[in-house]
């Protein structure tokens, strides 16, 4: 199997994450194409890892797996506590700092 | 290397639907549905890290991304309301097209990269996987990467600690129990308050609907055992007809 299809299919999938958080409005949305965006790395991590017969790529996705857990926590938990003194899951609502 | 043509047939069925998944992520309304089509991505993905030699990578992403991440992403999304769909007014003139344009240029550029680049045959994960894949890379991982190891662990500590500390919510007043309740339904009995629950809803021969009035020892019918919300809207019935249909009804017979 080519390392070019699976590269090729990595890149579209974190091009379509980027345009989910350029796009979507909803802020969970937007921290699932980050997601995406992340797991896409990985599959080039792997792929590449393949190609050069080194376990060293694997390792490092699995190190972008254990950051995006942290990450996951800790955004969800600002999305809950904006909701909760915002009643809005919107990333336009939150414009405190407007002048 | 894996037989090439199984692989072969795995990615082509596999890669159109993550990519269709994908852009469900972009155009579905609602929440929850972004998220399922988020968990067929990352189920994908795990095949293909399977497929891809890395069998211990392919089942953390299973555990940890379908099973933790996406998981507490529809905690969230219960937490917040399934169906907040997002606002389709555009806040910046123009963001969509330009967001729009900025993916999909970055789409094209990133792929169009890849596919020019000429790649050697990939050297395949044998020889590294000789030991199983898991003790390959553990050898690694608490190796080379230790002090990185070490580091990941206290961020999963801090990330706990910091949303515990985000989520957490002050009492601002005093707990209400079971004696401050009854001691503020004896304290408003001088307004009329009642201090036991309200009468239940008259039981009859043929009826015991929930808009009919109790009769008291009396024979009055008693206002207050038909739900607030039914006297409101008007919905209760009269004593009076109730009875007579009743008797039409026996007499009937």
């Amino acid at each position: 199997m080519e390392v070019t299809n699976y590269a090729v299919l990595a890149s579209v999938l974190f091009a379509i994450g980027a345009t989910t958080v350029l796009l979507r409005r909803n802020a969970i949305v937007v921290f699932m194409g980050v997601e995406l965006m992340l797991n896409a790395t990985n599959l080039a991590f792997v792929t590449f890892a393949r190609l050069h017969g080194d376990l060293t790529g694997q390792v490092l996705a699995f190190f972008v797996m254990v950051v995006a857990a942290a990450e996951v926590v800790v955004g969800l938990a600002i999305i809950v506590t904006i909701f909760r003194t915002r009643r809005s899951a919107s990333v336009d609502d939150v414009n405190l700092l407007k002048g | 290397m894996t037989a090439t043509g199984g692989e072969a047939a795995l990615f082509w069925v596999l890669a159109p639907l993550m990519v269709l998944a994908a852009l469900g992520l972009l155009f579905v309304r609602r929440a929850v549905h972004a998220a399922m089509c988020l968990v067929f991505v990352m189920v994908s993905l795990a095949i293909m890290y399977i497929a891809q030699e890395a069998a211990f990578l392919g089942v953390v992403q299973v555990v940890v991304y379908t099973g933790a991440v996406m998981m507490l992403f529809l905690f969230v999304l219960m937490l917040v309301g399934v169906d907040a769909s997002d606002s389709l007014t555009e806040t910046i003139k123009g963001q969509r097209g330009i967001g729009l344009l900025l993916g999909l240029g970055l789409g094209i550029v990133l792929a169009g990269v890849v596919a020019q680049a000429a790649f050697p045959p990939a050297a395949g994960l044998g020889l590294a996987n000789e030991v199983t894949n898991p003790v390959g890379l553990a050898r690694i991982l608490f190796g080379d990467y230790v002090l990185a190891m070490e580091a990941v662990g206290v961020l999963l500590v801090t990330a706990a600690m910091g949303a515990l500390v985000l989520t957490h919510r002050r009492r601002l007043e005093p707990r209400r129990t079971q004696r401050t309740m009854a001691e503020s339904r004896v304290r408003a009995l001088p307004r009329g308050v009642s201090l036991t629950p309200q009468p239940t809803p008259g039981v009859y021969a043929l009826n015991n609907a929930m808009d009919t009035p109790a009769l008291d020892p009396a024979g009055e019918p008693v206002e207050a055992s038909v739900p607030r919300v039914l006297r409101i809207r008007g919905q209760q019935r009269s004593v009076g007809a109730l009875l007579e249909s009743e008797r039409a009804t026996v007499e009937g017979e």
